[in-house]
């Protein structure tokens, strides 16, 4: 039978392979976005499993919120991508030093 | 091996696939492809999670929308792939490093006995309407948070819109801080000036 730890082991891989897609593609803005909603979806993934095995429907809930705050959260780094590009031509991350941090 | 068994090693077999392409992916159009693939087989993990609202709305809103929008941005951006993967197993160790201390960390855990125990769906999931139940619990005792989430939507947009409008510079449109700003002295100019000569004035018909 599939128990609640496989769902969790799935998610922990899951959420390893978008770190390792941070590290792997710090110069590359789109796919760093990418990674990050790879992450959320790890993190969805426990919430569902939990709310699953335990019958707490309450972690669905936490989901639903989840996404709409990624969708936002996608929504605005693609504007601020598409800015980025207007201006400098480019999306390499190690080439946003205007504030000289 | 049951069947629940092969189809959730499929799932999340194919997932966990389509995850790794998306980060090595040349091309970042094939990466967003990869990216559906990946929440397409998340959801039918879902649906066999019995959260069958939340796959439905994963695959409407990420897949329908939020995906549409990658692969719009994509496609509109004329970028240079090679110069963006130069070094880009530069930093390979230190992220496999992390990535294993995750995975280990997270083994440790769910190593312990007490996690394979829990087989079976819990009390509440059993025979109920999952739509129904989320619904109720979404606009009763979350309607606060689903307020502040529309507001986040809301600001999203406007953010959104705010960011990458760039409007015509011929286009004729109201400047509502310049009309409110207005003072009677900017419309009416008084001039002061000699009076007219009074004959001439009622000579004329």
């Amino acid at each position: 039978m599939v128990s609640l730890s496989w769902y969790l082991g799935v998610g922990a891989l899951l959420f390893a392979i978008s770190v390792v897609g941070i590290f792997l593609n710090r110069k590359n803005l789109i796919v760093l976005l990418m990674a990050i909603e790879l992450m959320l979806l790890a993190v969805n993934m426990n919430f569902v499993a939990f709310s699953h095995f335990l019958g707490d429907y309450h972690g669905q809930v936490f989901v639903f919120f989840i996404l709409t705050v990624a969708a936002a959260e996608s929504a605005i780094g693609l504007a601020i991508l598409v800015v980025l590009f207007r201006n400098l031509s480019t999306i390499d991350v190690q080439e946003l030093d205007l504030l000289k941090g | 091996m049951n069947s629940q068994t092969a189809l959730f090693l499929i799932f999340s077999g194919v997932m966990l696939l389509a995850a790794l392409r998306v980060i090595t992916a040349r091309n970042p159009v094939h990466a967003v492809l990869f990216l559906v693939l990946a929440f397409f087989s998340a959801a039918a993990l879902w649906i066999m999670l019995r959260a069958e609202f939340l796959a439905i709305a994963l695959v409407l809103v990420y897949v329908g929308a939020v995906m549409v929008l990658f692969l719009f941005v994509v496609m509109m951006l004329d970028i240079n792939v090679d110069k963006l993967r130069l070094g880009f197993w530069r930093n390979a160790p230190w992220g496999f490093g992390v990535a294993a201390l995750i995975v280990l960390q997270m083994w440790l855990v769910l190593s312990q006995p007490q996690w394979q125990e829990l087989t079976a769906a819990g009390e509440g999931i059993a025979n109920v309407d999952n739509t129904r139940t989320l619904g109720l619990l979404t606009f009763t005792e979350y309607v606060f948070p689903l307020q502040i989430a529309g507001v986040i939507l809301l600001v999203a947009i406007i953010a959104a819109i705010a960011l990458t409008l760039r409007g015509r510079k011929d286009s004729k449109s109201q400047d509502v801080s310049a009309q409110v700003r207005v003072r009677s002295e900017d419309r009416v100019r008084l001039v002061s000036m000699a009076n007219e000569d009074r004959a001439r004035q009622t000579k004329q018909p």
